[in-house]
C-alpha cells in the first residue's frame, strides 16, 4: 500500500538521484565534446558541452600517431591479461590450500597472508627492493608485480567461498576416485565458483587497465612499455612542468605536448573500452557486491 | 607410527606446491621491503651499495620531525580522512535512503549505473575531467559559467583556499556509486514486515527511518567506521597527487603522508627521508588499525580482520 508521504519520497529520491546521475555523466559528456571540438574554438571559447565548431582532427591525429597509441594500448591489454590470468590463479590456488581444515602448517601461511592486510613496508622500501634486488626498472615486470598481483582480500573471499559454497561431499569423492589436488581444483572448485571469479577477475582487470602508479615509478619517460594510462599521466607530467616553469620559449611545439583537444581525444580513446564493458562489468560487480554482504 | 606419518605428509605435498606461486609472490613483494625499511635507521652511502651505510639510530626520524613538512602532511592527511568519513557516511546513508523509497525499476536500475561509472575511472583520468572544467584558459568553469554570471576567471590551479571543497568533491564524486551499493544491498535485507507493523501503528515515514532502518544499518556504519579510522594514515594517492597536478601553490592544503614520500623519493631522490616517511606511515597506521580492530572485535567477532 503506497500512502501520499510514500510518493513524496520516492519524488524526492528521484529529484537526488537525477541530479546525481547528471554530476556523474555531465563531465564525460564535456570530455568527449571536448574532444570533438575544432582546436582554434576550443582555444578560443574554451571546453564546452556545444562547442561552435565540430571537428574530428584530434582524432585523425590519433589515427597518425597509431604507432605510439596503439602500442600503448596493446602494452595495456597484455599487463590486463597476462597480471589477471596469473593474479587470480594463484590467488585462488592459495585460497583452495588455506580452505584446508587439516593442513599442517596452515596457520603459519595464514598468519603471513593476513600480516600483509596490516603492515607493510612503505613505499620507499618497495620500490629499493624492486629496482636494486630485482631490477625490474623499464620491464614489463615492473607494470606486473609490485603491489597489484595478490591482494590478501581477495585470497579470503575465495577462501570463504571455497569453504561455505562447495559441497564437501563432492570433493570427497573426487578424493575416493584417486583424483589430484590440482584436477579437483580445476574441474570442481573452479567451475562451481565461476560468479566468485569472474567477479574477482573483473575487479583485478580494472585494476590493472587502470594503473598508472607503477608505470609512474618503474618507467622512465622515455620507455617504450607505457600504457596507455601511463601515457595520459606523461602528458599531465609535461603540463605541470610547463606551468611550473612559465617561460614561454617552452611553450608549445618546444615540448612534447599534444593540444588541448587532442589530449581530450586520448583520454576518450583510454575510457572508451570500460565505457563500452560497462553493462557487463557493472553487472557483475553488483553481483559480486551483493554475495559479499550476504555473507556478512 | 612413523611410516602413517610419512604417508600424510606425502598425501600434503601438492597442497603446498600449489601453495607455492603466491606465497613466492608475497615473500618479494611484502616481505623483502620490510626488511629494506632498515634504510630509515642508515646513513646513505652509495658507494658501498644502499643498504650497507652507517646505522645512525633515530637520526632520520630527528631531521623529518625537525621540518614544517612532518606537521603539515600529517595535519592533511588526517583532517582529510575525518572530514572523508563524516560527510562520506551521512551523505552515503542518506542518498541510499532515499534510493530505496524509489519504487520504478527502470528509472532505479539507471541511477544506480550511472553513478557507479566514476568509480570505475582511474584518477588520471579524473584528473583530465577535472582540468576540463577547472583549466586556466580552456576550462568550462572560467570560459563559460563565470562568464555567465559576469565574473572574472578564477586561477584553480593556484588558489589554495578552494581545494579542500574540490577535493572532498571529486572523492564524494568517485565514491558515492559505491557507498550508495553498499547501503542499498544492507537495507534490501530488512524484512518489509517491520515497516508494515509500524505503518500500522501510524508511524510516520520519519519515525520508520529512525527507529527501524537507522538501527538496522548501525552495525554496518560502526564497522566501516572503524576500519576508516584504522586507515587514518593512508591517502588517496591518485587524488591528492593527480588532481591538484602537483601545483606548488596548493602543497600546502594537497601533500599528505603519500605525496610526500613520493616526492622525496621521486622528485628530491632523498631516500633516507622518503624511507623514514614510510616507516612513520606504517609503524602509526598499524597502531591505528590494531586499535580500531580491538573495537571491532570487541564490537561484532566475525567482522575483525583477526
Amino acid at each position: 500500500m503506497r500512502t501520499k508521504s510514500d510518493k513524496q519520497w520516492a519524488f524526492v529520491g528521484h529529484i537526488i538521484m537525477i541530479c546525481l546521475t547528471i554530476c556523474a555523466i555531465a563531465p564525460f559528456i564535456l570530455l568527449i565534446t571536448a574532444s570533438l571540438t575544432e582546436e582554434a574554438t576550443a582555444l578560443r571559447d574554451g571546453y564546452s558541452f556545444f562547442p561552435a565548431k565540430w571537428s574530428l582532427d584530434a582524432y585523425g591525429y590519433i589515427v597518425k600517431q597509431w604507432a605510439v597509441i596503439g602500442r600503448s594500448y596493446l602494452v595495456t591489454i597484455t599487463v590486463t591479461a597476462v597480471g589477471t590470468l596469473v593474479g587470480v590463479s594463484i590467488s585462488a590456488m592459495l585460497a583452495y590450500v588455506l580452505s584446508q581444515r587439516d593442513l599442517p602448517g596452515r596457520g603459519v601461511i595464514l598468519f603471513l597472508i593476513t600480516f600483509t592486510m596490516l603492515f607493510n613496508g612503505g613505499l620507499t622500501s618497495t620500490y629499493i627492493i624492486y629496482t636494486q634486488v630485482f631490477h625490474v626498472k623499464n620491464t614489463i615486470f615492473g607494470l606486473l608485480l609490485p603491489n597489484l598481483l595478490l591482494n590478501a582480500y581477495y585470497v579470503m573471499m575465495f577462501r570463504n567461498y571455497f569453504e561455505n559454497s562447495i559441497p564437501k561431499a563432492l570433493v570427497e569423492a573426487a578424493h575416493i576416485d584417486g583424483a589430484s589436488e590440482m584436477k579437483i581444483f580445476r574441474h570442481i572448485i573452479v567451475p562451481l565458483s565461476l560468479p566468485m571469479v569472474a567477479s574477482v577477475s573483473m575487479i583485478v582487470a580494472l585494476m590493472y587497465w587502470n594503473d598508472w602508479t607503477n608505470g609512474l615509478y618503474y618507467l622512465s619517460s622515455n620507455s617504450k612499455l607505457q600504457s596507455i594510462q601511463t601515457l595520459l599521466n606523461n602528458m599531465n607530467e609535461n603540463i605541470k612542468f610547463l606551468q611550473q616553469n612559465n617561460n614561454p620559449a617552452l611553450s608549445g611545439a618546444a615540448v612534447n605536448i599534444p593540444s588541448a583537444t587532442v589530449r581530450m581525444a586520448i583520454a576518450v580513446v583510454g575510457i572508451a573500452p570500460i565505457l563500452l564493458m560497462y553493462p557487463f562489468f557493472q553487472r557483475w560487480f553488483v553481483k559480486g557486491a551483493t554475495v559479499g554482504a550476504v555473507k556478512e | 607410527m612413523k611410516k602413517k606419518k610419512r604417508i600424510i605428509w606425502k598425501k600434503y605435498i601438492p597442497l603446498y606446491i600449489m601453495a607455492l606461486p603466491a606465497l613466492v609472490y608475497v615473500i618479494i613483494n611484502n616481505y623483502m621491503p620490510l626488511y629494506g625499511m632498515q634504510l630509515a635507521f642508515r646513513e646513505l652511502d652509495y658507494s658501498k651499495g644502499v643498504f650497507s651505510g652507517k646505522f645512525v639510530g633515530f637520526q632520520n626520524f630527528k631531521f623529518l620531525f625537525a621540518t614544517k613538512d612532518a606537521w603539515m602532511m600529517t595535519r592533511n592527511t588526517v583532517l582529510y580522512n575525518l572530514l572523508f568519513i563524516v560527510i562520506g557516511t551521512v551523505f552515503g546513508v542518506t542518498v541510499a535512503i532515499l534510493f530505496n523509497e524509489i519504487r520504478c525499476k527502470i528509472a532505479a536500475r539507471i541511477y544506480q549505473s550511472a553513478i557507479l561509472i566514476p568509480y570505475f575511472m582511474s584518477m588520471v583520468i579524473v584528473s583530465y575531467l577535472a582540468f576540463a572544467f577547472m583549466g586556466g584558459e580552456n576550462g568550462f568553469i572560467n570560459n563559460t559559467l563565470l562568464k555567465l554570471l559576469g565574473k572574472e576567471p578564477i586561477s584553480w590551479y593556484s588558489e589554495a583556499k578552494y581545494w579542500p571543497f574540490i577535493l572532498l568533491f571529486i572523492h564524494t564524486w568517485k565514491g558515492i556509486g559505491y557507498s550508495v551499493l553498499m547501503y542499498t544491498v544492507r537495507l534490501l535485507t530488512i524484512n518489509d514486515e517491520y515497516y508494515e507493523a509500524a505503518s500500522l501503528d501510524g508511524a510516520t515515514k520519519w519515525q520508520k527511518i529512525w527507529h527501524i532502518t537507522l538501527p538496522f544499518l548501525k552495525p554496518a556504519l560502526i564497522l566501516m567506521t572503524i576500519l576508516s579510522v584504522g586507515r587514518m594514515f593512508y591517502s588517496d594517492f591518485g587524488l591528492f597527487y593527480q588532481i591538484p597536478m602537483n601545483s606548488g601553490h596548493l602543497y600546502n592544503v594537497t601533500t599528505t603522508i603519500d605525496v610526500y614520500s613520493f616526492r622525496a623519493l621521486m622528485n628530491l631522490g632523498d631516500i633516507t627521508m622518503a624511507s623514514a616517511t614510510g616507516v612513520y606511515q606504517s609503524a602509526v597506521g598499524f597502531v591505528l588499525l590494531l586499535g580500531a580492530n580491538m573495537l571491532v572485535r570487541r564490537f561484532s567477532k566475525d567482522d575483525s580482520l583477526f
